[in-house]
């Protein structure tokens, strides 16, 4: 056998196969087009506030997301975060078993389903929380990167012009950076607004670099100046109660920043001085600290803010005049000393998992109601 | 000259005595992990069956009029792998269509086939063996059988252990090994009864 037959004979094998996988491939593709062709349909949400047309045969996650609804997801629609349910009124069929393990009973019952899951086939009617339609997908511009510590980063994007971008203070955005290194596609992270809500053009983050983290990593190394990035916002259920009990607020590193924003909000509308607020912020050196010259000065200018920095691990050579400690013992230190005990107080907390809990602990032994006590966890 | 084994014979023979699953151990992975739960191992079953008997039909089409013509036969692996893939994607769409109540029981469990052992096991069977297509059909289909077979048995004692004394250290898959292996052995105790090739 010369040399040329071989490789013809090779050429034509490769060549049936690629002809036989290419029919195989197109028959797969004309099935999709007949069979998954649902036509028009039409998607009803709470009672015909919105009404849309859509061609059917997507998950109703996307379909919706390509019609400007974002339904929360953390998974991007594999199924496995459980977050993006919602109420699906009109009958779609069981529940899927991909379903089953994310819903309550009660919820199964209440015909929640997940949005990434469901198919739409038909014309649907949906119920959906009303802020959902106020999420939006910004394309956003970094107009500038501030380091506040060694790890802490200030990062302020600019909102494209005439966004008017309805949120509260303590509300999160998804901030999406573009895929780089292993990462074949962008990764997006839920990162809670330091900016307040009257601050109109831009919107502000604190982020930390968290060792290993995709995004936190792309920000620290790779994030520039002009460049654009997706925010996919407002979400959240972390917000100031309107009452007047006293805030204990407690934080640690970038859990700084859904604090920023809730004083800045109430700067800005006049109401920062209406009911005391206590601010614990821990840290654990004086290169964990910033800030501290404006929260001072809040301290200084609103009698009824208190400032209480606390530092865990001073160094020996370090001036720091402050409470040294976790910020749990300072926190029962001064809720047995210094807050009155008979106040009606409510907890605002944003850290660590690890620092909520025990925060949690402390104020439940001082008396204060675990339903008072609101929280934003990092995740 | 080996002697031919009659269809019938052959689907008997591979739904007991050469169990595809119990006697050649193939579609282990499936097999184990659906098995917890009596709903979907039936589900999974079904699909099993159906999609061995669709693509190993298919298969021995593809081999006797494409493959064997052109002399490709060395090819074989590649061309059942994408056969068996477009047929399972082909068929959950369809099913999707069709029959949401059957894509409920049977459709999810249709992209977890496409890399089942037991599927590509029966369709390299049918090639070494050169069975011819009634033979092939009827040797698909009793591997389904026996596979659906050996599931629910699975599934069955599975769900009797949960109600059971299992010491802590056996419980999940240590005593779900054990008992596959107990299944095993009394599965080949049937093997040589029957020539299957």
């Amino acid at each position: 056998m010369d040399i040329g037959f071989i490789l013809t004979s090779a050429v034509v094998a490769a060549l049936i196969v690629a002809v036989f996988t290419a029919v195989l491939g197109l028959l797969i593709a004309f099935t999709d087009k007949i069979v998954n062709n649902y036509g028009e349909v039409t998607i009803d949400i709470n009672e015909g506030k919105r009404v849309l047309k859509v061609n059917g045969g997507s998950k109703l996650l996307s379909t919706l997301a390509a019609e400007g609804i974002f339904i929360p997801s953390a998974c991007g629609g594999r199924g496995s975060c459980g977050a993006c349910k919602c109420q699906v009124i009109s009958d779609v069929g069981p529940h899927l078993p991909t379903e089953i393990p994310y819903l309550t009973e009660k919820e199964q019952l209440d015909n929640v389903r997940l949005s990434c899951q469901v198919k739409v086939k038909t014309d649907l009617k949906l119920h959906i929380p009303e802020e959902l339609f106020n999420i939006k997908k910004l394309d956003c511009i970094v107009e500038r990167i501030v380091p506040l510590t060694y790890d802490i980063k200030e990062v302020t994007v600019r909102m494209p012009a005439g966004t008017d971008l309805h949120y509260v203070a303590g509300n999160y955005g998804q901030f999406e950076v573009p895929s780089y290194g292993d990462m074949k596609e962008p990764t997006a992270r839920a990162y809670s607004f330091s900016s307040h809500p009257q601050q109109k053009e831009t919107l502000e983050f604190l982020i930390r670099l968290v060792p290993g983290g995709v995004v936190t990593t792309y920000v620290h190394s790779f994030l520039k100046v002009g460049q654009k990035i997706n925010v996919v916002a407002p979400v959240g259920d972390f917000y100031v109660h309107d009452n007047s009990a006293t805030m204990i607020c407690v934080a640690g590193g970038s859990g700084m920043a859904p604090m920023k924003s809730i004083f800045n909000e109430r700067i800005a509308n006049g109401t920062f001085n209406d009911r005391p607020i206590w601010y614990f912020f821990g840290a654990r050196t004086t290169k964990d600290m910033f800030y501290l010259d404006w929260l001072w000065e809040l301290d200084a200018n609103y009698p009824n803010f208190h400032f209480v920095p606390a530092l865990s691990e001073p160094g020996p050579d370090e001036d720091w005049k402050g409470p040294v400690g976790l910020i749990t013992v300072v926190l029962d230190d001064y809720m047995q000393t210094k807050i009155p005990l008979a106040e009606e107080k409510e907890g605002y907390l944003c850290g660590s998992p690890g620092m909520l809990d025990a925060c949690m602990v402390v104020m439940k032994k001082n008396k204060m109601p675990e339903e008072r006590i609101y929280f934003d966890k990092f995740a | 000259m080996t002697p031919v084994i009659d269809p019938l014979t052959l689907l008997f023979a591979s739904i007991f005595t050469s169990n595809i699953l119990l006697a050649n151990f193939l579609g282990m992975c499936s097999f184990i992990a659906i098995s917890k739960d009596m709903n979907s191992s039936n589900g999974l079953g079904i699909a099993v069956t159906v999609v061995l008997a669709i693509t190993v039909a298919l298969s021995w089409v593809v081999l006797e009029y494409l493959l064997i013509p052109t002399g490709l036969e060395y090819l074989s692996f590649i061309v059942f792998i994408i056969v068996i893939a477009a047929v399972v994607q082909v068929l959950e769409m369809v099913i999707e269509r069709v029959s949401p109540a059957l894509y409920l029981t049977l459709g999810i469990f249709l992209p977890l086939i496409t890399v089942n052992c037991a599927i590509m096991g029966a369709v390299l069977f049918m090639q070494i063996r050169h069975y011819d297509f009634w033979q092939s059909l009827s040797f698909a289909i009793g591997s389904g059988l026996g596979w659906w077979m050996a599931i629910m048995m699975l599934a069955a004692m599975r769900k009797r252990y949960e109600k059971s004394n299992v010491p802590a250290g056996l419980q999940g898959p240590g005593i779900t090994f054990i008992t596959i292996g107990f299944m095993a052995m009394a599965f080949v105790g049937f093997s040589g009864m029957v020539r299957v090739q």
